[in-house]
């Protein structure tokens, strides 16, 4: 499946705002194997006095900017044309839970797709009682890593429910959770939580959702905006599978991937004091349209 | 001594140590195992034994008072802000021999060097943990294993530029490492703050020949930063996290001492690649940075995003290769407490040689067979977070100390263990040698742990021969007695020849005057800050002394002037009386906050005279009645403030500095005055408000002799606010102001004056040319006006 994609974020600051700097993580993912990127073009208004191009530890690509003048509106537009290759449907062959341990061990290197960075707790992702008893309860050792991985994703769909306005970017998922109520972020948040109390590695995926659903589909949730998912590492044979929690479903070819990481903090789309230094207002929208439709 | 009785000064010594008993089972620092006073405490002990007991109280104050002049206190910070206390000195120094000390030397620098190994093969190769001698879960599930730096090779070449390590002795007489210090060390700066202190002590007679000298330690270490920041083209500076650090105290001394800029992540700016600093002449290039601030706070942009600390793109100019740390950002990792348990396997594997001294027996809980011999042996252990960067006695709550939960929680230890192995490590309970400290007039056995210091030069390591002794408050010799309200302790290292001298500034060479420094700008603010808040409190106090001798003078609070005065007063926020609380002790707290901010660039005498100023306004308020008496301790207090003032003006060097000091001091002289005449020169004003504001001025033997007559609106204005004569005059400011902006950088640019200029140069002509009677209440709100535009527009120039 091929798609344009246009993405566009501005901030508008009220009044000049001091020079500022930010990173930005918009751009798509190139995957082998799963996703090329055609054409790309990022267009930033006020034209940014730096601009420097990187890819970080986890292989995803980050922009730089500076700003030397003060700024009262910034406008970030990306548009790109994506290619994303479905993955053949697999049989089940990842390891039992207890021995997934046993295969994290045989694995031992530092590099990004290293189970081991998925493993504990990070940044924005602690030790969740509440969240580790829930995923306690829904499997045993029997159960595969996938099945593992479906099963707290199903749980988790029922459990809780999508809602724009319960939660806010620093939410921790511990109350995410509690409340039963929140965003692709939060959703994602609360299942890596679960999936690494149960001993399987875990990272959060940024990326985009197809805007209109194909014929006589639904339209999936979070569409209108940045969409966030989970991966999860389900043995040497298997490797890395991704699952939307918000849609409860494995993502397949409707899904555009932006950046992996650890939680939130590893894949922000922006940061810097442009999006946290008194911004008035913001706006934030999302085009994914499959070609040739 | 008398080297012609040695049988007297024996008994001395002999009598000295008589009931000193260290416990059973643990080394001591003054007595071998046979309980004789080691040869290197005798000729000390032998000088000891003789002085007094007066006399020893007299020299151990005297060590205090330096700790206290010189601002030295023990800060300690939490939710509730800092606090203070005195500085805790144990005031006899640990001795050691040289010969000890020389095996712990060669060992501290086969540590940091395979330190350095290990930091370069985990943000580089990675063959520790490929390779199976590191788990790859104690890097990368570490908070200290930085992403952003894998792959980035510090410019220098280095990882760790300074590294501090906790020693501690075995009940065998060896040596050990309790935990490496890696990220952020402090504590050498306060070594040598003991070291000054604890000399003061034991002067004369004491014979400092044999004791190795601390001076010269950081010498080579400041060239060899100042040589790597001169070849990225740039200054270097130490970086602070400010204030709210237990250690910032040490961090100014050290600025101060080294001759080096403090700054905070909010001085600094990210351009082009580039670290820039704020100053008051624009952005200057900074290509060296020694860090006292925790990496992880040290770019919002690529570290920790919540930390207000930080300086957004540092990361990316360490990784353009043009800002060298001192430590390197992620540094830190291998001060994490479970790689103590696997660094004998890897200095075996990257180096082929053993440690030459070994570290406190570590074992990660994340293995089996490791697991399993810590729940078996957890009773004689401390077991504690894995991850931690903690020393092992600085325990948290859910640490098992001997079997026992430090919060105090019902659990059982080995099912916790099992449970949680992979979070924790067990570490043998070990005990410590004692040292002696003077107490109720003997000395007592405690424990005893060293800090010692690594620096890196241009022709490697140097470790700072003494340290940084922490002492526990108990017999207790396990390190668990350090955690609190122990003492500190200077560190001899006794050689047995005479010790060459070395200090800090370099001979060789010709006499080269050093640069100057850069002014940052936020500390130009701050010494502006700091003037104008002495300047308004000196303000307040007149005026409340004017108040007080009125009232005694009436005897009546509803007298017109009283009344007054009282009203112009609370206008200010200053309560009628003086009391503790209040808007001049308010105002002294933001002077002392402002001095504290910028402490590396000020005189130790101008903070110690504010310190006493704020507690000699504490002392007076308690017990003062209104009236005359309170009006004679205001007096006091102005002398105090006079004290401060011709400290700044007689003492402080002409640097850009002291131009920001007195242009604060001047403006809010001059907004004083304006606000003075406006409500005392009104024509509205009761009689005898004339008087008052002279009197606030300080001008009435002046305006006696000038004007011969009584006052009346036109003396008073001319006086006050037109003479360029009167160092009182709001005239006389305005022309200060412009002679001290006139020397700012940028004041004139190819003879095109700075906005601040063209400011202050307007409202000093109206000045000059204004008649008295021209000086209406409209045009003294002008004039108030035009002094505020004039401290806008320089700081919208300078200190922005």
């Amino acid at each position: 499946m091929r798609y344009d994609l246009t993405l566009e974020i501005g901030y508008d600051y009220g009044a000049p705002a001091p020079s500022a700097r930010c990173v930005l993580r918009v751009a798509p993912r190139r995957v082998a194997g799963e996703q090329r990127v055609e054409a790309e073009r990022l267009r930033v208004t006020p034209e940014p006095g730096e601009i420097a191009y990187r890819t970080d530890f986890f292989g995803n690509s980050v922009t730089e900017m500076g700003f030397t003048d003060p700024l009262q509106v910034v406008t970030v537009r990306l548009s790109a044309r994506i290619e994303r290759l479905a993955r053949p449907p697999q049989l089940d062959l990842t390891p039992r839970l207890d021995r997934l341990a046993a295969e994290i061990g045989t694995r031992s290197a530092l590099g990004p797709e290293s189970p081991d960075h998925f493993v504990s707790a990070s940044p924005r992702i602690g030790y969740e009682p509440a969240i580790a008893a829930f995923a306690h309860a829904l499997i045993g050792p029997q159960m595969t890593a996938l099945g593992a991985v479906q099963t707290i994703g199903q749980a988790l769909h029922t459990h809780m429910t999508f809602d724009a306005e319960a939660t806010d970017v620093d939410t921790e998922p511990g109350h995410a959770f509690a409340e039963g109520r929140g965003v692709c972020q939060d959703f994602s948040h609360v299942m890596i939580a679960g999936l690494r109390a149960v001993g399987v590695p875990a990272g959060y995926v940024s990326g985009f959702l197809r805007t209109e659903p194909p014929a006589g589909q639904p339209r999936l949730a979070g569409a209108d905006a940045m969409h966030a998912w989970v991966r999860a590492w389900c043995g040497a044979e298997t490797g890395w599978i991704d699952y939307d929690p918000t849609n409860h479903m494995m993502v397949g070819t409707d899904h555009i991937v932006v950046a992996v990481g650890r939680d939130y903090s590893d894949v922000a789309p922006v940061k810097g004091a442009v999006r946290s230094a008194g911004v008035q207002a913001s706006h934030h929208s999302v085009d994914l349209v499959p070609l040739g439709e | 001594m008398d080297k012609t009785a040695p049988a007297a000064a024996e008994d001395a010594v002999a009598r000295l140590v008589r009931g000193y008993a260290p416990p059973a089972g643990v080394a001591d620092e003054m007595l071998d195992a046979a309980g004789q006073v080691r040869p290197v405490w005798r000729p000390f002990l032998d000088r000891f034994a003789h002085l007094s007991a007066e006399d020893l109280s007299r020299r151990f104050a005297r060590g205090d008072h330096y700790l206290r002049d010189a601002g030295i206190f023990h800060r300690q910070v939490d939710e509730g802000g800092a606090s203070e206390r005195d500085w805790p000195l144990s005031h006899v120094p640990v001795l050691l021999e040289e010969a000890d000390w020389t095996r712990i030397k060669t060992a501290v620098i086969q540590r940091v060097d395979l330190l350095e190994s290990v930091l370069a093969d985990l943000y580089g190769a990675g063959w520790l943990v490929r390779e199976g001698v590191l788990p790859a879960e104690l890097v990368a599930g570490n908070p200290a294993f930085l992403r952003p730096m894998v792959g980035v090779r510090p410019p220098s070449g280095h990882y760790l530029h300074f590294a501090a390590f906790e020693i501690g002795r075995a009940p065998d007489g060896s040596w050990f490492v309790l935990g490496d210090r890696t990220e952020a060390p402090s504590g050498a700066g306060f070594a040598l703050e003991n070291r000054v202190a604890t000399m003061r002590v034991f002067s004369d007679p004491f014979d400092h020949d044999r004791v190795h000298r601390l001076a010269g330690f950081f010498g080579g270490f400041r060239d060899a930063l100042g040589a790597s920041a001169r070849a990225l083209d740039g200054r270097m500076a130490i970086l602070t996290p400010g204030l709210g650090t237990e250690t910032y105290d040490e961090h100014a001394y050290i600025a101060r001492y080294l001759g080096m800029m403090l700054l905070e992540g909010e001085d600094l700016t990210v351009v082009g690649g580039r670290v820039m600093v704020r100053t008051v002449a624009g952005l200057k290039p900074i290509s060296v940075l020694w860090r006292r601030l925790d990496a992880a706070f040290a770019d919002p942009l690529e570290l920790d995003d919540r930390s207000a600390l930080g300086t957004p793109g540092l990361v990316s100019a360490m990784r353009a290769g043009n800002v060298c740390m001192a430590n390197a950002l992620g540094a830190g990792l291998v001060q994490t407490r479970a790689l103590l348990a696997f660094l004998p396997r890897i200095s075996d594997y990257l180096t082929g040689a053993p440690l030459e001294m070994p570290n406190i027996a570590t074992w990660w809980c994340g293995q089996r067979r490791e697991r399993e011999y810590v729940i078996g042996q957890h009773a004689r252990m401390m077991v504690g977070p894995a991850l931690s960067q903690e020393l092992p006695f600085e325990a948290t709550g859910d640490t098992l100390i001997a079997g026992r939960f430090q919060d105090g929680r019902d659990a059982d230890p080995a099912m916790w263990i099992e449970k949680h192995g992979r979070d924790l490590v067990g570490q043998e309970a070990v005990n410590l040698s004692t040292t002696p400290v003077w107490e109720d007039g003997a000395f007592r056995p405690r424990p005893v742990m060293i800090r010692v210091f690594a620096a890196r030069t241009a022709s490697g390591w140097k470790v700072m021969p003494g340290g940084f002794a922490r002492i526990g408050a108990s017999e207790d010799a396990t390190a668990l007695s350090l955690r609190r309200g122990g003492r500190v302790a200077d560190v001899w290292v006794v050689s047995p020849d005479t010790v060459p001298t070395e200090s800090l500034a370099r001979s060789d060479g010709p006499f080269r005057r050093a640069a100057d420094s850069l002014l940052p700008a936020r500390a130009a603010d701050n010494l502006m800050w700091l003037g104008r808040y002495v300047e308004r409190a000196e303000h307040m106090i007149r005026l409340l002394r004017a108040y007080h001798l009125r009232l005694a003078e009436t005897g009546r609070a509803d007298d017109p002037r009283v009344e007054r005065i009282g009203a112009h007063l609370e206008a200010l926020g200053v309560p009628r009386e003086i009391a503790a609380k209040g808007a001049v002790s308010e105002t002294l707290d933001a002077a002392i906050r402002a001095a504290s901010k910028v402490r590396d660039r000020f005189s130790v005498d101008g903070w110690a005279a504010l310190r006493d100023l704020r507690a000699d306004l504490a002392d007076h308020s308690a017990r003062l009645t209104p009236g005359d008496e309170a009006a004679r301790a205001l007096s006091e207090l102005l002398r105090g403030t006079a004290g401060f003032a011709g400290l700044v003006h007689d003492n402080m060097y002409r640097f850009v500095g002291w131009r920001f000091l007195s242009i604060g001091r001047a403006l809010e002289r001059a907004a004083g005055m304006i606000a003075t005449l406006r409500d005392f020169a009104d024509a509205e004003a009761p009689e005898g408000c004339l008087d008052a504001a002279v009197e606030v001025g300080d001008s009435v033997m002046t305006h006696r002799r000038r004007y011969q007559i009584e006052t009346n609106r036109e003396t008073v204005i001319d006086l006050l606010a037109l003479d360029a004569r009167n160092p009182r005059s709001i005239h006389f400011q305005i022309a200060l102001i412009r002679r001290l902006a006139a020397d700012l950088p940028g004041a004139e640019v190819s003879g095109a004056l700075s906005e601040p200029m063209r400011a202050i140069l307007r409202i000093e002509t109206q000045l000059a040319t204004a008649e008295p009677s021209e000086l209406d209440d409209r045009a003294l709100r002008k004039l108030a006006r035009g002094v505020a535009g004039i401290s806008e527009r320089l700081t919208a120039a300078h200190l922005s």
